[in-house]
């Protein structure tokens, strides 16, 4: 016999070891093995406990992303869920009704823009990026940083700068009539194009340059003892690194032009300039045509789901906070490319800069005299982000830490699923959900909420995901050989190792959701409106002051809220 | 007694086999090649790999359901056996409870382990603040409170110099003494396993061999272990 321990309590009889614990695992064992199958335990993984909790929270996303689509087919197809408006089976439309005339040109719209404004942004982010990647200057730590910062930047903010700079009244129109010139016209096409370059130079131009600094340090070397010219480096090194990265580039920036929609709302319309998001929000909102919304959302979706899932498929993660220096500077040749450098450094950052700029100055003498709706209206966006940011961030990290400890293809699914919708599309579907039972508007708010939160679980799933695996890899052994699973797992090993990315990705999805002007068009009345749709509104009835306040408020909140979690979670972290 | 009956572990193209028994009490060394499967054996007896075919008994009960916390098992790894955000108080308080809700008692219990581990004073630091010396006393001293009835170490002391591993080693001794524990440890240097004293378990060839006494197997090694060994 062994001396017992100090205290004798808990000391673990070794005759009778096995007996407790196999007696409280079993029933669970046994509920587990009918619910997943045989082979959740018999993957090499180990023996493991399978929780309920992450498949049920997968089951449930899909299910929320998925009742709108399916009620979107239905109405599309002509069949209604409400008992008010049954059509019946005599009005199955004909394949040649199925699209009118100017829903096709809403679809060529759709994709003229998007392809136009995605090859005009990388190509512009090209020579932006080479000269970020090679040049050394003073506040170029910061250009780095502002270039991320437009992905956070709320979309009406961005058209209202714009129209600040390049509208009827702006500075580019005062200046052209000074000289004597014609004005130019910000919208239609063109006016979307700038909107969208506006809003994605930034993306692309960081995504290239973590191109150029993933050129392998020892290449460069082997270039500079070669002797390589500009020329040569450019054949050998760049132009390989921009073919592999190009591709990549313009599909994420087209996928996210094909589903904008406050850009096209403000600078777009008519005949001409309406995009299928466009073409649903007037469906719904104008002629109260909710198959032909149906119809156009399906639409949508098929084009959404085939350009995420080549954006899927062709991607790498673009690395939103990834380090900018390497080692080995970059060889920074002299001479005009010099000058060429300076200027599509200066110009790309005026082009960014004077915008936002004019927002402000036009915004700040505003701040006295707020619209009375601006307010309630800031609250209410506070309100929809911070809870939209709290159940992605949950959703989120349940599921990536079931992925990271077993590949799922079902939560795999309800982490991607999403991509292939837009707020517009989503907002249709619940909004011929709720229709038959209320009106659409009481439920703005928690539309919003959910419609936000299924929009923005990709990023975070995609955020988490490397940091879940890398956890799981690392203290995954130690915590099961341990006991410690659930709450406590949760709280002593998950919290406290993700601090950092659950801030950030918090921070993200609380600033997107702030700014996100989609659903909320669709449901809202004037009663429940958030902060962006008051600014799209002033906007839109040419209160350009008055908008420039209220951006003023939305993109401070929109930074202070990505700032909170963001620093709450490196805090916590340490 | 611990009871590998018959048991197959499969990883890919690699297979290991033991069918063996081990009693309370003894200390075995766990000696082979690298990529042997020494490593596999334990993670198996721990619960994190499944048997291909057979079984693993503890006091007659097959383990195959049970979790790896609830085995009656602690394990030290070769490295990461405490969480480094958590100070060393509260990585052996996991050892108690693995929701943290310590008792006052428990909290005796913890300054009891590190007292007897030659932590005194150190609950409040973080891993990172202690030397590697102290990090596998404290892996020890968590194995203490747990007090399961098998105790594996799968090199934890790989990274030690030879007379820390060598205190190392009396430590685990001293451990298992209080505990009563069946003690597996791996290991590259025969003098470790002589050290333990007791058996020793060869791994080579796909088969874990049954554990024979050490000094009997080293002064008349088989090929397969001469050949590990190398000329004297």
């Amino acid at each position: 016999m062994t001396p017992p321990l100090p205290n004798g309590k808990r000391r673990w009889p070794a005759r009778l070891a096995t007996v407790p614990f196999l007696c409280r695992r079993s029933p669970r064992l046994l509920l587990v093995g009918r619910c997943f199958g045989r082979g959740a335990r018999r993957n090499g993984r180990g023996v493991g406990v399978t929780r309920p909790l992450p498949p049920l929270l997968a089951l449930l996303l899909l299910a929320l992303v998925a009742a709108p689509l399916v009620a979107v087919a239905l109405r599309g197809a002509g069949v209604s869920l409400g008992p008010a408006d049954w059509l019946g089976p005599a009005d199955w439309l004909g394949p040649a009704d199925w699209l009118g005339p100017a829903d096709w040109a809403a679809v060529r719209f759709t994709v003229t823009q998007a392809l136009l404004s995605s090859l005009v942004a990388t190509a512009l982010a090209v020579p932006v990026a080479r000269a970020l990647a090679r040049r050394r200057f003073f506040g170029r730590g910061l250009l780095v940083t502002l270039m991320g910062a437009p992905f956070l930047l709320p979309a009406v903010v961005a058209v209202l700068g714009l129209l600040s700079v390049f509208g009827r009244s702006g500075l580019l129109n005062s200046g052209l009539s000074a000289l004597g010139l014609p004005p130019v016209s910000i919208f239609g096409l063109q006016g979307v194009l700038l909107a969208h370059v506006f809003l994605n130079l930034p993306l692309a131009v960081r995504m290239i340059l973590q191109g150029w600094l993933s050129i392998p340090a020892e290449r460069v070397r082997l270039a500079q003892s070669l002797g390589f010219g500009p020329a040569e480096t450019l054949r050998h090194l760049e132009a390989p690194m921009l073919r592999e990265v190009l591709p990549g580039v313009a599909l994420v920036i087209l996928v996210i032009c094909l589903t904008s929609f406050a850009v096209v709302l403000t600078l777009g319309g008519g005949p001409a300039a309406t995009t299928i998001e466009l073409a649903i929000y007037q469906a719904v909102r104008f002629d109260f045509d909710l198959a032909r919304a149906a119809r156009l959302a399906g639409v949508q979706v098929v084009i959404c789901a085939a350009a995420a899932l080549a954006a899927w498929v062709l991607v790498r993660p673009a690395g939103f906070g990834a380090g900018v220096d390497r080692q080995v500077p970059l060889p920074a040749p002299g001479g005009w490319r010099r000058g060429a450098d300076g200027v599509a450094l200066t110009g790309a950052t005026l082009f960014l800069i004077l915008p936002l700029l004019a927002v402000a100055l036009r915004g700040l003498p505003g701040l006295v005299d707020l619209p009375p709706s601006v307010l309630p209206a800031a609250l209410r966006s506070v309100m929809v982000a911070l809870i939209s940011a709290t159940l992605t961030t949950a959703a989120a990290l349940v599921l990536a830490l079931a992925a990271a400890r077993r590949p799922s293809a079902l939560v795999e699914a309800a982490a991607t699923l999403p991509l292939a919708t837009s707020g517009l599309v989503l907002g249709t579907g619940l909004f011929l959900i709720v229709q038959p039972f209320m009106p659409p508007s009481r439920l703005a708010l928690p539309v919003t909420v959910v419609v936000n939160s299924a929009l923005t679980l990709p990023f975070l799933y995609r955020i988490l995901l490397p940091q879940t695996r890398a956890l799981h890899a690392d203290y995954g052994r130690l915590a099961d050989s341990l006991g410690l699973q659930s709450w406590p797992r949760l709280r002593w090993l998950a919290l406290p190792r993700l601090a950092r990315p659950l801030g950030f990705g918090a921070g993200i999805a609380a600033a997107l959701s702030m700014g996100d002007l989609g659903a909320i068009a669709l449901f809202a009345a004037d009663r429940q409106a958030t902060l962006p749709l008051v600014i799209q509104q002033l906007t839109g009835a040419y209160r350009l002051e008055a908008a420039a306040a209220a951006s003023l408020i939305l993109v401070t909140l929109s930074f202070a809220l990505f700032w909170a979690c963001d620093a709450g979670g490196r805090r916590a972290s340490a | 007694m611990l009871q590998l009956d018959r048991l197959t572990l499969r990883a890919g193209d690699f297979t290991l086999s033991a069918n063996w028994t081990a009693e309370v009490g003894q200390k075995i060394a766990v000696m082979g090649p690298s990529g042997a499967g020494k490593s596999t054996l334990l993670s198996a007896i721990a619960g994190f790999l499944p048997p291909a075919e057979g079984h693993t008994r503890w006091q007659g009960s097959d383990l195959a359901a049970v979790p790896p916390g609830e085995r009656p098992v602690t394990i030290l790894f070769q490295d990461q056996n405490l969480f480094p955000h958590l100070t060393v108080a509260q990585n052996l308080g996991l050892g108690l409870r693995p929701d943290l809700r310590l008792a006052a008692s428990d909290n005796t219990r913890i300054t009891a382990a590190l007292q007897s581990t030659g932590l005194e004073g150190l609950g409040s630091r973080r891993p990172a603040q202690l030397s590697g010396g102290q990090a596998s006393r404290a892996a020890l001293a968590r194995a203490l409170l747990r007090a399961r009835p098998i105790l594996m170490l799968d090199e934890p002391f790989a990274a030690l110099g030879p007379a820390l591993r060598a205190e190392m080693l009396a430590l685990v001794s001293e451990v298992a003494g209080k505990t009563g524990a069946l003690v597996l440890m791996v290991t590259h240097d025969p003098s470790d396993a002589q050290a333990l004293g007791g058996n020793t378990v060869f791994v080579a060839d796909g088969v874990a061999h049954p554990p024979k006494e050490t000094k009997a197997l080293f002064s008349d090694p088989p090929p397969a272990l001469r050949a590990y060994l190398g000329p004297k």
